[in-house]
């Protein structure tokens, strides 16, 4: 299945085990590294291509010449320990880190096409092609049904019509509509942790984005609520290309269609979720997903 | 045997600071300290203000050297050697010289409540204390007797005081009115000259038309002289014969009794019935006798006047200067000089903002828009309009004063929204204002609205710079009232806090005026808890809907 050039089965070579590690110290001591790119990413048509991109806070450097295609239509997670550069990324892909003002960028981002990081790229425009679900649920501090068309708002739409339209959609795609139909009019921040980050997705959705970046979102729920939001990612799968961070394996291995292992700011590889998890090229890629390291 | 290598040892020390006693009774004591006080203060205050208007019984002393005196006692004191004394309020200044009078305790012979001892306000001269003799009619003796004369007082007195207040009304409000009518066409005529010159046909019609103005205001006075002197010709000649306590007998003209009462003879119901009168006429009319009596309305309705539309100045004023320093400039020395600065406004004297005011918005604002659209004053009669001080003037400087806490809060409340809400909404494609407007000032309103409640409570108690730049210690009329254009930002105005000082500290009847002091001190910290309560009835709900978060 894996067209890779490297051997099929890492784990029946015990040689290439050795140099596996080596990668991550290599890494480690300030070296690069190539990725292990499989070749099937390649082939799939890509929504952002991401092109040897180099980020810095100040004089740190956060990320590594990160070179990968987003696949359109699919769900991509990225994987990686903690400090990884995994939401530095996300935030690189619909600027937001432009708000922070030491961060310096080299290197190049497309979405659909059209260079994210061009000095004639509106960021505004930009942004309002995504959509992006952060870590911890943050609602606007106005109601359930405002919160939802917010993106239509600032764009000036004013028709009920329309709106409530938009409305209910997003909450039906974001399996809130039956919790919250009755009481749109009242306070986002009355709802639960749960309902408030499938509001956030919700949120995130009503504009109809090319990418929607998750960023951790089910990091500060509980099980069940976690596991709505999983069902929902599911379902958004084939309608949307989603960039999703993650640190629970399971979710990234029975949510996504690919997964990116990132480390220390490089990407380490990449490639079909199945792949991934069920014969990575490196060795260290399976320690970390088997959870031995990370 | 060796103790335990791994186990660390604790002093009493870290104990006590661990579980923290020592704190808790610090913090607690301090709380305590300034809740008494506060209470105190308060108390005080209260217990004082609200006793002023309630009816006390007045006492008839002998003395032993065989005068006789009528009077209410107001306090009491020890002298070192163990003799008391009273002060007692006399009254009668006209006869007696006084308002007060110190006896002590072994001057006293005897104190007896006499029921038919009668205490009179009047519209001049103080208060009045004594018998009721006779109720005349010009020549004619209506009553005789001391029950006769005050039943029959208690018939006329009602209508007297009615055609009284038709004619007052009529001098102030009326005649006021023609006098205004007048000035306008006068300065139609000075604006015609100034615009087209005197012999112009502008100014001639302007001429011919202030004629038609004069002529038919000289009419409706001619109408209104006929009307008062109708009314007071109905009063004329009513009067109330009294014999005070040593024996002399003095006729008071109805006319000039505001309200009288019997108080040794009063029920409960009846005494609550004076204390209500007394305080309306003190919430609803103007002041009388140099502010010492009479009514606060004025100064109530400046205090409130003046401090609403202070909020109103300093509330976009310092939300924006604040939006911008948080939100826009970049950090840097520059901005933290701006806030240094800012912190540094607070610490100057209001006085120094008096001045100011006075010099720049009086002045030089004043005098420029003056200048510019009410010239027509200037030249008729030098009156300047904005020029001098007024009720926009001491709100734009109380805004100035107040502005540095309405920043800082303010600051601080934009500081504590969140990052993720700004993310959050940056992420969804709106611009920097756009985030402002929608998600950060929303959010961070019940602190801004912390903010204007201190600097209300500050502006509303502040006297020093209002002396300056429009307060007065009589201005009877009204920054807001019912002639055109109902609002007069240019007018000067009474205000409660300097009414305290004026009362308290200018009144030539200090003593007097002393229970007064206390009635208005208590009035103008009721006016601004009312305000604060409403202000923070409105943040409860902001907060309720903008802030709350359950988890
Ligand atoms: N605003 C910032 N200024 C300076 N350094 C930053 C900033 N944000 C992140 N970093 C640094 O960049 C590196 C990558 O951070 P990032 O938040 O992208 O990690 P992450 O992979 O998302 O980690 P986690 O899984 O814990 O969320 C970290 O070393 C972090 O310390
Ligand atoms: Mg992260």
């Amino acid at each position: 299945m894996s067209t890779s050039p490297s051997p099929a089965d890492p784990r029946q070579l015990p040689s290439s085990a050795g140099s596996g590690t080596d990668r991550l110290a290599v890494v480690a001591a300030g070296g690069q590294v190539e990725p292990e790119v499989h070749e099937r990413v390649r082939q799939t048509p890509a929504v952002l291509e991401i092109d040897r991109f180099n980020l810095w806070y100040g004089t740190k450097q956060a990320l590594h010449s990160i070179t990968m295609p987003i696949p359109h239509g699919k769900v991509t997670a990225l994987v990686g320990p903690s400090g990884c550069g995994k939401s530095t990324l996300l935030r690189s892909v619909n600027r937001l880190n432009d708000l922070v003002p030491s961060v310096r960028i080299t290197g190049e981002m497309r979405l659909n096409g059209d260079p994210i990081y061009d000095q004639r790229m509106d960021v505004i425009e930009l942004r309002k092609r995504m959509g992006m679900v952060f870590q911890r649920p943050n609602p606007f501090p106005m109601s359930i049904y405002e919160n939802v068309v917010y993106a239509l708002r600032i764009d000036g739409e004013s028709r009920r019509a329309v709106l409530d339209e938009v409305c209910e959609r997003s909450l039906r795609g974001a399996a809130l509509w039956d919790e919250v139909k009755d009481r749109l009019g009242e306070s986002a921040l009355g709802l639960s942790g749960g309902q408030q980050q499938r509001l956030c997705i919700a949120r995130a959705i009503a504009a109809e984005p090319e990418v929607l970046l998750l960023d951790e979102p089910c990091s500060a729920l509980d099980p069940i609520a976690t596991g709505k939001v999983e069902d929902l990612i599911q379902e958004l799968r084939g309608l949307y290309s989603v960039l999703i961070v993650t640190h629970n394996m399971q979710q990234a291995s029975r949510s996504s269609d690919y997964t990116a292992f990132m480390y220390l700011g490089r990407l380490i590889e990449y490639g079909p979720t199945t792949d991934i998890f069920t014969k990575p090229v490196l060795r260290e890629t399976e320690a970390y997903v088997t959870g031995r390291f990370g | 045997m060796s103790s335990d290598p791994l186990r660390r040892r604790r002093s009493t020390h870290a104990a006590l600071a661990a579980h923290g006693e020592a704190w808790v009774w610090l913090t607690g004591g301090c709380l305590a300290l300034a809740m008494a006080m506060i209470i105190g203060v308060l108390g005080y205050i209260v217990s004082e203000g609200v006793a002023t208007f309630w009816p006390r019984p007045i006492e008839l002393i002998e003395l032993t050297d065989g005068r006789k005196v009528l009077g209410e006692e107001t306090g009491r004191d020890t002298a070192p050697d163990g003799t008391g004394r009273r002060l007692v309020r006399t009254a009668n200044f006209e006869l007696t010289g006084k308002h007060f009078e110190w006896f002590d305790d072994g001057e006293v012979t005897a104190t007896t409540r006499p029921a038919e001892a009668t205490v009179v306000e009047r519209l001049e001269g103080g208060r009045f204390q004594g018998f009721p003799t006779r109720l005349l009619h010009g020549d004619e003796v209506v009553a005789t007797g001391g029950e006769e004369a005050w039943r029959g007082f208690r018939e006329k007195h009602p209508d007297v005081r009615r055609r009284w207040r038709e004619a007052w009304r009529i001098d102030k409000g009326d005649r006021g009115e023609l006098q205004r009518k007048l000035r306008a066409a006068r300065l139609a005529v000075v604006q015609a000259e100034l615009s087209a010159g005197a012999d112009s046909p502008a100014g001639a019609a302007a001429a011919a038309a202030e004629k038609a103005v004069a002529a038919e205001v000289e009419a409706q006075e001619r109408r209104l002289d006929e009307r008062t002197a109708e009314l007071r010709a109905g009063n004329e000649g009513w009067g109330l014969e009294f014999t005070t306590a040593p024996g002399e007998s003095v006729v008071l003209p109805l006319a000039d009794i505001v309200r009288a009462w019997q108080p040794n003879k009063l029920s409960f119901a009846e005494r609550l019935g004076v204390y209500a009168s007394r305080w309306g006429e003190f919430l609803g009319d103007d002041p009388r006798e140099a502010n010492s009596a009479g009514g606060v309305f004025p100064a109530i309705w400046g205090t409130i006047a003046m401090t609403l539309i202070m909020a109103l100045l300093v509330a976009p004023f310092g939300v924006l200067a604040a939006l911008y320093l948080r939100e826009y400039a970049s950090r840097g020395p520059m901005t933290a000089a701006v806030r240094i600065a800012i912190n540094n406004l607070a610490g100057v004297p209001s006085i120094v903002y008096g001045a100011f005011g006075l010099g720049f918005f009086c002045y030089v604002l004043g005098g420029s828009i003056d200048e510019l659209l009410f010239r027509p004053a200037l030249v008729a009669d030098g009156q300047p309009t904005f020029g001098t001080g007024g009720l926009l003037w001491a709100s734009l400087t109380l805004a100035l004063l107040t502005l540095p806490v309405v920043i800082v809060a303010t600051e601080e409340a934009l500081s504590a929204v969140p990052n993720s809400m700004r993310e959050g909404s940056y992420a969804c494609g709106a611009s920097k204002w756009q985030t402002i407007r929608r998600i950060v000032l929303p959010r961070a309103l019940p602190g801004i609205m912390t903010g204007l409640i201190l600097a209300m409570a500050r502006g509303a108690g502040e006297v020093a710079p209002l002396m300056l730049v429009g307060v007065k210690k009589l201005a009877l009329d009204l920054p807001i009232d019912g002639t055109f254009p109902f609002v007069h930002p240019e007018r000067e105005f009474m205000h409660l806090a300097y009414l305290i000082y004026d009362v308290g500290f200018q009144s030539p009847n200090s003593q007097a005026a002393k229970p007064m002091v206390f009635t208005i001190t208590f009035l103008l910290v009721a006016i601004i808890a009312l305000l604060n309560v409403a202000a923070i009835w409105i943040r409860g709900r902001l907060r309720r809907r903008y802030v709350s978060q359950q988890f």
